[in-house]
């Protein structure tokens, strides 16, 4: 297979890592009110984008680039902390730890031969951007491919949460996300750019209304998705 | 306009605290007003409108062992258009050392039509260490549209990361005010609690559902975030 | 108006139980010596896992309480649950008392029951392994589909064994319409009998069609209000369980080879 036919494989929805259950925060945005139709659901993705997307989509290509490194170990380790620092909501440290441990259970019945043992083990699994950044260089991706997955990723799942949460139209959510391709094609190669600084420099791009939305879904007696 | 200012502070010997550095340039001044207790206070004193697109401020604070501070500011600052092409800097670095406290707890960073802004936060803080830690971002004085600006916050424990936070808004931040980030508010902030001796609370959501308290991964330190419709509002999620 | 007797292994349709470990006249899936059509089992050492499948409203959360009645002190157990509403089925079988909370693990599906049990399993493989870090080794793990339609089946990578539940209620018909649940189940159950009168169903209708579906596979006609520990199929999980044990012990996949 030629590395683009894997990139594809990588970014599908269809790859068995979990995102099904996940929303991207919509449902607790739903919730709130504060999405209820196209127009918000597009402001919400844009603005998921340029946040959750740009520090996703950088640590996993900080955890590709950490993957051919001597010390990939340490590299990973520090980049846990850091993607930690990054994100003030245990409800969505949770959350990611178990889409990485999803992605790492997939990963290693793919590519048993790449590098996982070198993530970090404590906290209920490996966060979901270093676990795609190893993947994604076991698979050959370029670090670009592997931002790029990342970032159409938190888009696309929320996308797709959408259809099934509000009954929005299909047709007209995937025009939304190709109005959004552009945005995400910038947003991941900003990401693979930051990519190449220090751990402690990635982005840190925060969302209040990201944090109390998950920790308020976290306490919901009934909810439809994981996040 | 560039200005330097740098407060050091140690303990007095008798229980207090000794400003052995106060040293300000216009148009940022620092005058030390008492003391609560054991904490030596002090204001940052705006000596002029801003800051403009163009000026570079810094404030350096290092606390040593045994000594306590609290540092406030006189006045909101308001990031003000300047030289086209230019962005205003509010750099604000310090280092507390085991044992020191410190409470940064300035008045808001109002975000004035087209300005470019960015406050940057840098802290040190080590094992035993106190702080307190607010910001406060106003987007636009009112029923004004903001400029750009980027609160960057960053703070290590021990050597360890504990916190890194960028909250960009303005026309330059895409989905800002939408249902992912602000969701409309225009008054936003947070308030980083950090106390060796008070493991941090469970997560708690006001009922509002406008402000949050997060425990943090990398220590017994608490992150209140908020959004609000108006300065007033915020303030009262982030007192610490 | 339940179905006369057939011959063996057709089910009887009033529960038994305290059959012995592997007991021929027990309803199981080898229609001949020597010769098992089962799906290769899983590896040794870990605990036999069991779908449970089916229809909204067919019972699948009253089967699972009944067996977890059943096994109560004869297995470890530890079920997981996959309902649309999250922690529903959950809550509801904490609340029945039948099994320490804990053992009971919520998986939340994104709107999407069938996809976490068939299409991507990780989240309820994570439910299972967390079960076994917190109580060692288990004997029994019953997975719970989120109700679904007839279509919904478990992925061979997540279950061992799977059960179909649908109910009288539903019509008569529904062995007929078929269904890969319906068809390929290694058990088919159809519950609340007692309702037959009721809605007009007939149980002969349903067991023929059921045969016809199913070729050798076995059905069992279960009303779980007369029979609170599902008898029959509480044994079948017995019988499944044995084989599981036995392959474990030598070694050797109980499968088709």
């Amino acid at each position: 297979m030629t590395p683009s036919t894997l990139l594809l494989l990588l970014a599908d929805g269809r790859f068995p890592a979990g995102a099904h259950a996940h929303s991207g925060g919509l449902e607790a945005a739903v919730g709130a009110g504060r999405v209820t139709d196209l127009a918000t659901l597009a402001a919400f993705l844009r603005g998921r984008l340029a946040t959750a997307g740009l520090v996703g989509a950088a640590f996993a290509a900080a955890a590709h680039r950490a993957a051919g490194q001597p010390d990939r170990a340490g590299l990973l380790a520090l980049l846990d902390a850091e993607l930690d620092a990054r994100t003030a909501a245990e409800a969505l440290r949770r959350v990611s730890r178990r889409q990485g441990r999803a992605l790492l259970r997939a990963g290693k019945a793919v590519w048993p031969t790449a590098g996982f043992a070198d993530l970090p083990t404590a906290g209920g699994g490996p966060h979901q951007p270093l676990v795609l950044g190893l993947l994604s260089a076991a698979a050959g991706l370029t670090r670009p491919e592997t931002a790029l997955t990342a970032a159409y990723q938190t888009v696309t799942g929320a996308a797709s949460a959408g259809v099934r949460l509000l009954g929005l139209d299909p047709y007209r959510v995937q025009a939304l996300l190709v109005d959004l391709a552009a945005a995400c094609d910038r947003t991941a190669a900003e990401a693979d750019r930051a990519a190449g600084e220090p751990p402690w420099r990635l982005p840190a791009a925060a969302a209040p209304l990201a944090d109390i939305h998950a920790e308020v879904h976290a306490t919901w007696e009934v909810r439809l998705f994981a996040s | 306009m560039r200005a330097v200012a740098r407060l050091v502070a140690h303990p007095d010997g008798r229980g207090g605290t000794r400003l052995t550095e106060l040293a300000g340039e216009p148009p940022l001044l620092l005058r030390r007003t008492g003391h609560r207790g054991p904490v030596a206070e002090v204001y940052v004193v705006g000596a002029a409108a801003g800051p403009l697109a163009g000026d570079d401020l810094r404030l350096e604070i290092e606390v040593t062992t045994g000594a306590a501070v609290r540092v406030h500011t006189v006045a909101a600052s308001v990031a003000l258009p300047g030289r086209v092409g230019a962005t205003s800097r509010m750099m604000v670095s310090a280092r507390v050392h085991p044992g020191a406290a410190l409470h940064w707890l300035p008045e808001q960073t109002v975000a004035a039509a087209g300005c470019a802004h960015l406050a940057e936060s840098r802290v040190e803080v080590a094992e035993g260490a106190t702080l307190t830690w607010r910001d406060e971002l106003i987007c636009g004085r009112h029923a004004e549209e903001p400029g750009d600006a980027v609160l960057h916050t960053v703070v290590d424990l021990a050597g360890r990361p504990l916190l890194r936070q960028t909250l960009a808004v303005g026309p330059q931040a895409p989905g800002w005010s939408g249902p992912a980030v602000l969701g409309g508010a225009p008054a936003t902030g947070s308030l980083l609690v950090l106390h060796p001796d008070r493991p941090a609370d469970p997560p708690w959501v006001h009922p509002g559902g406008t402000a949050a308290r997060l425990p943090l991964a990398g220590g017994p330190a608490t992150l209140w975030t908020a959004t609000a419709p108006d300065a007033h509002t915020l303030r009262s999620h982030l007192e610490p | 108006m339940r179905p006369e007797p057939t011959p063996s292994p057709r089910p009887q349709p009033t529960g038994q139980t305290g059959y012995p470990e592997h007991d021929e006249t027990v309803p199981h899936t080898h229609p001949e010596p020597g010769v098992d059509p089962h799906a290769p089992l899983a590896a040794a050492g870990r605990a036999l896992r069991v779908g449970i499948g089916g229809p909204v409203g067919s019972g699948k959360t009253a089967l699972v309480a009944a067996l977890c009645r059943a096994f109560a002190d004869e297995l470890r157990l530890g079920v997981v649950t996959n309902d649309i509403y999250t922690t529903e089925d959950a809550d509801f079988l904490r609340r029945a008392g039948v099994l320490d909370p804990d053992r009971i693990r919520a998986v939340e599906t994104g709107c999407c029951p069938h996809t976490a049990i068939r299409d991507d399993i990780g989240a309820n493989l994570d439910a299972v392994d967390e079960l076994e870090e917190t109580f060692g080794a288990l004997d029994l793990v019953l997975v719970e589909s989120g109700g679904d339609n007839l279509t919904a089946t478990f992925s061979r990578g997540l279950v061992d064994r799977q059960i179909f539940v649908v109910d009288v209620a539903g019509g008569d018909k529904v062995p007929r319409k078929g269904g890969p649940g319906v068809t390929a189940a290694d058990l088919l159950v159809i519950n609340k009998t007692d309702l037959a009168p009721l809605v007009g169903a007939d149980l002969q209708v349903m067991d023929r069609d059921s045969r016809a579906r199913r070729g050798d596979l076995p059905t069992v006609f279960l009303s779980i209000v007369q029979d609170r520990q599902a008898g029959q199929v509480a044994d079948w999980v017995r019988h499944e369980l044995a084989h599981h044990r036995a392959a474990q012990a030598t070694g050797v996949p109980a499968g088709r080879g």
